[in-house]
């Protein structure tokens, strides 16, 4: 999922200044499941942002809604027109979702109420680490299903760099080391071999490197 | 295979060819723009290296280019080794280095992954990582060999370097330091300078796994030495430098001398080390890094006996 995080307060604040009227829009997508921009989030956040207003001597007016998917088109007509009513609309989606519903709303001011951090998973309750970084070209198979573009802090593609320490990141003490990760992994797969063989330099032309991407699926259109 | 179809202007090369034990050292530029400092450690390790490596902003902390730095060292009759990191250049700067460097007349080539940004003074730098060390010799060959850049497009002209790599016998995970020596050289590293031998116990089990291998004769390998000034310095290197095996026994030893001698131990434990690495088979030469103490060498190679 894609895993994000509130912003300060103090931050959500700054953004809408003088303004009074304000949309809290959640999502019901990947911020709904990490607990940073669902319903429950929308309410919470809803609650804080009238306190902050009374004690400003100048309340907000707050409408709540949450949607399907703030990155889809489908599921923003209501949004929309409730965000033609307010001065400013406070998207509790990713990056994706507060872009579309501001491309979609020409003339609104569209703030983000979160900051999107990454593709990750849950590791336990309460905690996300990251796993992929969208790079376009995947390489699970030859890592044995562990990404060394995303978990090796300098995204090495041949092994260790030299510098961990008990299976641990140079970098951190709370980051396992990706490529140690991996070579217990083949190691345990019967596929240690598969380390001997050198990848090549990535395509990083398929990544972010290339300039936005963009996904074509004509069988859908 | 050692050497490529071009004989590289390097000495270090025709040293390490000719069978004879190789001295390297390593100077690390000044946090400034003044070419006399460069000069200074050139005048001191003169005569008693065959060449003398320049860090590439080692640690991720800025320094003057290592090129240039590399540049100096040459006007001043030491061979240098330029230093490159993967850290802050992209393939295209990666390669239009190289040229550069040649151009300047600097004949050898350490390909290195480098310190994480996070080290240094400049911990919100993006860093770049497009290549990785063994990717980097890899094209460093390619274009030498070849006259091919990684893109597949011609190269201009011959492209004379001896290219190296760095290994390092004590990271983890151990199972994996010889097949990834083996990897490097199968990317064509003509020569392997490794991090700094305080375990020898555990660098000779590398150099077995190494020299079963084959390794042994298809790289030059250079064990890594570093003279410890004080006792202070051997347990932060123990403690806090990424990578580093420094044995209690060794503190130990340095932590039982007066502070005021405590560096002229670190020289003697370099020297005896420098002994011990010369009758491991397979060892073909030393790598002295003696971090902002490059008055050192010239003595621990004399009393060495390996000038």
């Amino acid at each position: 999922m894609i895993v994000g995080d509130w912003k300060p307060i103090e931050t959500i604040l700054d953004y809408l200044g003088e303004r009074e009227r304000i949309l809290i829009a959640g999502c019901n997508g990947c911020v709904t499941v990490c607990n940073a921009g669902g319903q429950k989030e929308v309410d919470m956040l809803a609650r804080i942002l009238d306190l902050a207003g009374k004690k400003r001597g100048r309340p907000f007016h707050i409408t709540k809604i949450t949607v399907e998917r703030q990155c889809d088109p489908e599921f923003l007509p209501e949004l929309l027109a409730l965000a033609a009513e307010h001065d400013a609309v406070l998207s509790m989606a990713c990056g994706a979702g507060v872009q579309l519903v501001a491309e979609h709303a020409p003339g609104r001011e569209v703030f983000p109420a979160i900051d999107t951090n990454f593709i990750g998973a849950v590791e336990r309750k309460g905690e996300w680490g990251e796993r992929c970084q969208a790079c376009g070209d995947c390489k699970l198979f030859v890592t044995g299903g562990i990404c060394p573009v995303t978990r090796c802090s300098k995204s090495l593609m041949n092994g260790p760099c030299g510098g961990s320490r008990d299976g641990k990141c140079e970098v951190d003490p709370e980051i396992p080391c990706a490529w140690n990760l991996i070579v217990d992994r083949l190691e345990a797969l019967g596929r240690l071999d598969q380390y001997d063989i050198i990848q090549p330099p990535a395509d990083w032309s398929k990544s972010r490197d290339g300039g936005p991407r963009k996904l074509i699926r004509k069988d859908l259109q | 295979m050692v050497g490529g179809k071009l004989m590289s202007p390097s000495r270090l090369q025709s040293v390490l060819e000719a069978g004879k034990f190789a001295v390297t050292a390593e100077a690390g530029p000044p946090r400034g723009p003044d070419a006399e400092v460069v000069r200074r450690k050139a005048r001191l390790l003169k005569g008693s290296v065959d060449a003398c490596n320049v860090t590439d902003n080692q640690t991720s902390v800025v320094r003057m280019a290592s090129m240039a730095a590399c540049r100096i060292l040459s006007e001043e009759g030491v061979e240098p080794v330029m230093q490159m990191v993967c850290r802050d250049r992209n393939r295209i700067a990666a390669q239009s280095d190289i040229l550069g460097a040649a151009a300047l007349g600097i004949p050898n080539l350490l390909c290195l992954t480098g310190d994480h940004q996070s080290f240094g003074d400049h911990p919100q730098a993006k860093n770049v990582f497009d290549l990785d060390s063994i990717q980097l010799v890899k094209i460093a060959r390619e274009m030498r060999d070849a006259a091919r850049f990684a893109g597949g497009k011609a190269l201009e002209g011959n492209l004379e370097l001896f290219i190296g790599a760095s290994a390092n016998p004590f990271a983890d995970p151990a199972k994996i330091q010889v097949p990834r020596l083996a990897k490097k050289v199968a990317a064509g590293a003509e020569f392997i300078q490794t991090q700094c031998v305080f375990n020898i116990e555990k660098f000779k089990e590398w150099m077995k796994g190494v020299r079963e291998r084959g390794l042994d004769t298809a790289t030059h390998i250079l064990a890594g030495i570093t003279p410890a000034r004080s006792a202070a310095m051997l347990e932060y290197m123990a403690t806090r430098v990424a990578g580093m095996d420094v044995p209690e026994a060794v503190i130990a030893r340095v932590k039982g001398v007066p502070k005021a001698r405590q560096a002229e131990e670190g020289i003697r434990i370099a020297v005896e080390t420098v002994r011990q690495l010369r009758e491991i088979p397979g060892v073909r030469g030393v790598h002295i890094m003696a971090i902002e103490w490059e008055e050192s060498v010239p003595e621990i190679v004399k009393q060495a006996g390996v000038r």
